[in-house]
């Protein structure tokens, strides 16, 4: 498959742009950030989305989705990082879409991805229980009880878990931390006996949570991929995740780039602009091959998702680890080249730095990934 | 089957019909390549055959029109072919300046009888060309070159000297930019000309690189009379006269996109992780037991497998025929410094192993003129720093100082 967009994924991503800088720019997050929102995001925006098909975009026709695929998804949520837009995007329509759409029985889907396609849920994935990603080390139980199981532990960094109506909850149900094998997937009430969320406040403004379970009852039928090896559908959803970040890490990065491309074809210094100084030509021009490298990984890994889904993890690591990696060096180095103006808050572009440090801290950094790199190719 | 299917089933049966078997072991180094010429004397029966039959499928070069000895080959198709060849492991038949640089500048700005003469013997591997661009006072500033030439009514006279020329001292035909208007600003009064080594008054007198072997030379001109046609009708300058600096510049993203994907490699055959396992050794999780250097080949790989992926993105985007104009800059300055870095890499892991000059257990020192050589590859053709001007500029619309 040649690695560019098609034409209908061309007309979806300049849709998007028109749609995003008219309706959800930067000053939106502003906006939610200054009145202190309680849900950190626009209902209303969100229901807009959906009604573009975006909510549903990785929902199949059937269940009453637009089904562009993960391709779309990332031209999306690309576009949503050039905007710095709010949204349950990503904990909803990208995470737990795949975990039902990919994993979930033919009741669940049915329950779930329509009310996603129309943007009358939302949902988490509740994975993290320590300060760095690392699924295999999840420690929180999923003890059997009668014919369902009861879960106790704690989970943190859960993207939308404030205001989440459902959780996606990786838990324990045999081996020991450290270990791959014996890790189930859950469907849990956000309002379930036993749940207490903690809402935290990230430096990007957004929102994510600390969940707690107490003895949570659940059923066998809220368990989604298979008891015991719920590691390959967990793999399967965080592989859609960190494509999506990567994704909405490009899109961030190439905005800040634009951002000060712009800014050093304007301010004057020494009688000149400053992107007349070879001193700081010669460092845009490494960030532009970097960014270019960048946008290449994450498509081909979202082709790859939409090709071969159960293949596409180690594609989907390499975008996370190059995406998080240049983000980080595109925010430093816009914030450097702005001068002063880019340390005040009244200029956007400390927003950008403070979402990519989030983003690419999200499902595991640069080093995690490129470990694992390191790790499926031998040494 | 789709058209595209069908081809490709052709295709790998016609490989695998006509290649030698010793030409099927991926051999890719310097002294495995066949680069032609009428002094080429031919490593093997087999290079000699494989050279002659893709030559007369135009497989040489499959994207140049079937007129001009090429494939005439379409953009996927060209893809299905070099895939086709690498699961197979096969030998490239034909390397050379021709098929990188010139060909590419004499399609888009040669003449029909300059294309008929040219290119054919290039496609076949008989004629080799070398690259007479470089001077001792003009090389990232290669618009200030002097070598002189003079028209004298039916001949150009030409007078000067080059440097760098690599191969000239093998070569058979030399590409050259000369001054055909001294009075002209500098980039005006460049014109590209084409002229035979054997004419009286070339010399070339080979350059000793650090990694040993002298692939390069001076080259001087010394009242060289070149005609102004090569037979009736072929004038020896392309393109219009004092407007050699276009040819020039055209050819340079031609060479620049082929010397930055000289880093291609490293994600086919053995990484640098596994070999470097093998030298230093494993710890008890099976991980190379140099936890900072394999932090360094890791980070390395995930950008090399990154790079490659924007080679072929950025050849998706080239519409058929077309180069990739400045992007090509980006090719070749990520490119280069990548290879670079790998080598830095591979020597990093090969410990003294790697220092060694000469003998059997270093192959003569292969590692270490391999890195020495790489070194040259963010210079020649343009240095990295030239390039990141060039990105600046044309690609990010920053101002000159
Ligand atoms: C192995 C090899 C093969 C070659 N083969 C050929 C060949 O076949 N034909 C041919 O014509 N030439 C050939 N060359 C020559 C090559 O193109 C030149 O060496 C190259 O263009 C640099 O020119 P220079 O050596 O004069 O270095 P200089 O231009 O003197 O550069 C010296 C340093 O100054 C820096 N610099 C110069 N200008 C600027 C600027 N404006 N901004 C920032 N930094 C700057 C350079 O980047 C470099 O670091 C070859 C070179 C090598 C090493």
């Amino acid at each position: 498959m040649p690695l560019i967009l098609t034409e209908e994924q061309e007309m979806l991503q300049e849709s998007a742009r028109g749609f995003l800088e008219e309706k959800a720019p930067v000053s939106a997050l502003r906006k939610l950030r200054d009145e202190r929102s309680e849900e950190g995001f626009s209902r209303a925006l969100w229901k807009e989305m959906a009604e573009m098909g975006w909510a549903g975009v990785l929902v199949d026709e059937a269940h009453g989705g637009s089904g562009f695929g993960f391709v779309g998804a990332g031209v999306l949520a690309e576009e949503m990082g050039r905007t710095l837009t709010a949204s349950p995007f990503l904990s909803t329509s990208i995470l737990a879409a795949t975990a039902l759409g990919k994993f979930a029985s033919e009741a669940a889907k049915t329950e779930y991805l329509p009310k996603i396609a129309r943007a009358n849920i939302v949902m988490a994935l509740a994975v993290d229980e320590g300060r760095k990603h690392g699924p295999a080390t999840i420690a929180m139980r999923a003890e059997k009880s009668g014919n369902g199981f009861k879960l106790s532990g704690s989970k943190t960094f859960v993207a939308d878990g404030h205001v989440a109506d459902r959780i996606i909850v990786a838990a324990r149900t045999a081996g020991s931390p450290g270990e791959e094998a014996g890790i189930s997937l859950f469907l849990v009430d956000a309002k379930a006996k036993g749940v207490a969320r903690e809402r935290t406040m990230m430096v990007d403004s957004r929102n994510a949570a600390r969940v707690n379970f107490d003895n949570v009852a659940v059923t066998g039928e809220d368990v989604i991929g298979e008891i015991d090896n719920g590691c390959m559908a967990l793999e399967g959803v965080l592989s859609a995740g960190r494509a999506g970040l990567a994704a909405e890490l490009s899109g961030s990065t190439q905005r800040a780039f634009e951002m000060t491309t712009t800014y050093l074809k304007e301010r004057t210094q020494f009688g000149k602009v400053i992107g007349s100084f070879q001193a700081l030509q010669h460092r845009a021009a490494h960030l532009y091959c970097e960014i270019e490298l960048v946008k290449s990984v994450t498509l081909k890994a979202l082709q790859d998702l939409d090709a071969a889904f159960g293949m596409a993890s180690v594609t989907c690591a390499l975008a996370k680890a190059k995406a998080g990696e240049v983000a980080k060096l595109a925010s430093q180095e816009a914030v450097q080249m702005h001068g002063g103006i880019g340390m005040t808050d009244e200029y956007d572009i400390g927003l950008y730095m403070k979402r990519i440090r989030v983003a690419q801290e999200m499902f595991g950094d640069a080093a995690y990934h490129t470990d694992r790199i390191a790790r499926l190719r031998g040494y | 089957m789709s058209d595209l299917e069908v081809f490709r089933k052709e295709t790998r049966a016609w490989l695998d019909a006509n290649c030698p078997k010793e030409m099927r072991d991926g051999a890719a180094g310097e002294e495995f390549i066949c680069w032609g010429g009428r002094n080429w004397k031919f490593r093997s029966e087999a290079q000699k055959t494989w050279l002659d039959r893709m030559a007369s499928k135009g497989w040489t070069v499959p994207a140049w029109p079937k007129d001009y000895g090429g494939g005439g080959l379409a953009k996927e198709e060209v893809k299905i072919l070099k895939d086709e060849m690498r699961k197979m492991k096969m030998r490239s038949p034909l390397e050379s300046f021709g098929i990188w640089m010139l060909g590419p500048a004499l399609l888009q700005y040669g003449t029909h009888e300059q294309k008929s003469k040219f290119l054919p013997p290039i496609a076949r591997g008989e004629v080799r060309w070398c690259q007479g661009y470089s001077e001792p006072n003009a090389g990232s500033d290669l618009a200030s070159l002097q070598t002189k030439c003079e028209d004298k009514g039916d001949h150009w006279l030409v007078n000067g000297q080059k440097i760098w020329t690599s191969y000239a001292d093998e070569s058979d035909w030399i590409f050259a930019l000369v001054r055909t208007d001294a009075k002209a600003s500098k980039h005006d009064g460049i014109s590209f000309l084409l002229l035979d080594m054997t004419t009286p008054g070339v010399a070339t007198k080979p350059i000793r690189l650090i990694s040993g072997k002298s692939p390069f030379c001076e080259t001087f001109f010394d009242n060289v009379k070149v005609p102004k046609e090569h037979g009736a009708g072929i004038n020896a300058i392309v393109g219009t006269i004092n407007r050699g600096w276009d040819v020039a510049k055209y050819l340079l993203t031609h060479e620049r996109e082929m010397i930055g994907g000289g880093g291609g490699g490293l994600m086919v055959g053995r990484g640098i992780g596994e070999v470097a396992a093998e030298q230093i050794g494993r710890d008890d999780k099976g991980r190379l037991a140099d936890p900072l250097l394999r932090a360094k080949v890791a980070q390395a790989e995930v950008d090399g497998w990154a790079f490659l992926l924007t080679m072929e993105r950025l050849k998706d985007e080239a519409k058929a025929g077309q180069g990739m104009g400045a992007k090509s800059s980006m090719l070749k300055y990520y490119g280069t410094e990548f290879n670079k870095r790998r080598y830095e890499l591979f020597m990093d892991a090969a410990g003294s192993g790697g220092l060694e000059w000469e003998g059997k257990p270093s192959e003569d020192g292969k590692l270490a003129k391999g890195w020495l050589r790489t070194k040259a590859n963010s210079i020649e053709g343009g240095t990295s720093e030239v390039q990141l001007n060039i990105i600046s500029k044309r690609i990010l619309g920053l101002p000159d100082a």
